[in-house]
């Protein structure tokens, strides 16, 4: 993959090998799944059906995945009860735009010519909806990776022996960072 | 565009108006993983700042481990907070003296 470049009304184009389209599409999908997951907790007794039906409730607790904590992270450091409610009235929301986003994401990967048994490039054509989709997607993937490789800090460094199992997930993760990048310059001019 | 007829008002007192009166802010933490320049991309589409104030703050948020990136009233915060999550950064909101 080259870097991404501009297009017309803020939009942006690259190529992918079929095997870097798939890899993004994976990942996408991983994490669409991982926040599609049901939604827990959501006490639906007594719940007011003008409420339900505008889906104004959801849950109050943090999510037990760390994944998922990093991607619904908590309106409120220090007060349990509004970091509780803001969770209620904003979760829901935020994971079926993150879903959204994700399933944008795969479709403009097949719309370039994704698919199982072809080798030809992949031409990804985005416009300015696209290129939002793709940005947030690329940092929900990477903070998605960041969690499971324990990446915490500004001055994390890793273990770069290929024997070591996480390397390949480090190149994956350090590539997507060189995609998003491309895809800022591309657009932030 | 109209005025109220002048009214004479006592000076509040009680807590709930003061609690009014204090504005709110939407703090950004620092993480590992959004890339500096996505980040103050973020800020300038988001919030309309400048090159400068964005990248500015970005760097705030990275040195300092967090920036307060807007002020106002606790609904707008939370509207910051949530569109914050949207991108993938991590933002809380609190009263401004907290």
């Amino acid at each position: 993959m080259k870097r991404f470049k501009s297009r017309r009304r803020e939009g942006a184009y690259a190529v992918f090998e079929q095997s870097e389209a798939r890899l993004v599409a994976n990942l996408a999908a991983q994490v669409a799944e991982l926040l599609g997951e049901g939604t827990p907790d959501v006490d639906r007794a007594g719940q007011d059906p003008l409420e339900a039906m505008l889906k104004l409730d959801g849950p109050v607790n943090e999510p037990d995945d760390p994944v998922l904590q990093r991607l619904l992270p908590p309106g409120y450091r220090d007060d349990d009860e509004a970091a509780a409610d803001f969770r209620r009235f904003t979760e829901r929301g935020l994971r079926e735009a993150k879903i959204t986003n994700a399933r944008l994401v795969i479709a403009s990967l097949r719309d370039g010519g994704m698919a199982d048994d072809d080798d030809d490039s992949v031409e990804v054509d985005l416009d300015a909806a696209g290129v939002q989709a793709w940005l947030r997607t690329l940092t929900d993937v990477r903070l998605a990776l960041a969690t499971r490789l324990g990446i915490d800090d500004d001055e994390h460094r890793w273990d770069r022996d290929p024997d070591n199992p996480a390397a390949a997930m480090h190149d994956v993760y350090d590539w997507l960072g060189f995609v998003q990048e491309t895809l800022v310059h591309a657009i932030d001019r | 565009m109209t005025a109220p007829s002048p009214v004479e008002l006592d000076q509040p007192e009680s807590d709930e108006f003061t609690d009014l009166d204090t504005p709110w802010v939407t703090l950004v933490w620092n993480d590992p993983v959004n890339l500096m320049s996505y980040v103050s991309y973020v800020f300038r589409t988001y919030f309309g700042h400048s090159r400068e104030k964005a990248d500015k703050l970005m760097l705030q948020v990275h040195q300092e481990g967090r920036a307060v990136v807007s002020t106002g009233g606790r609904e707008e915060m939370e509207r910051d907070v949530e569109a914050m999550h949207g991108y993938g950064l991590w933002a809380t909101c609190q009263k401004a003296d907290a």
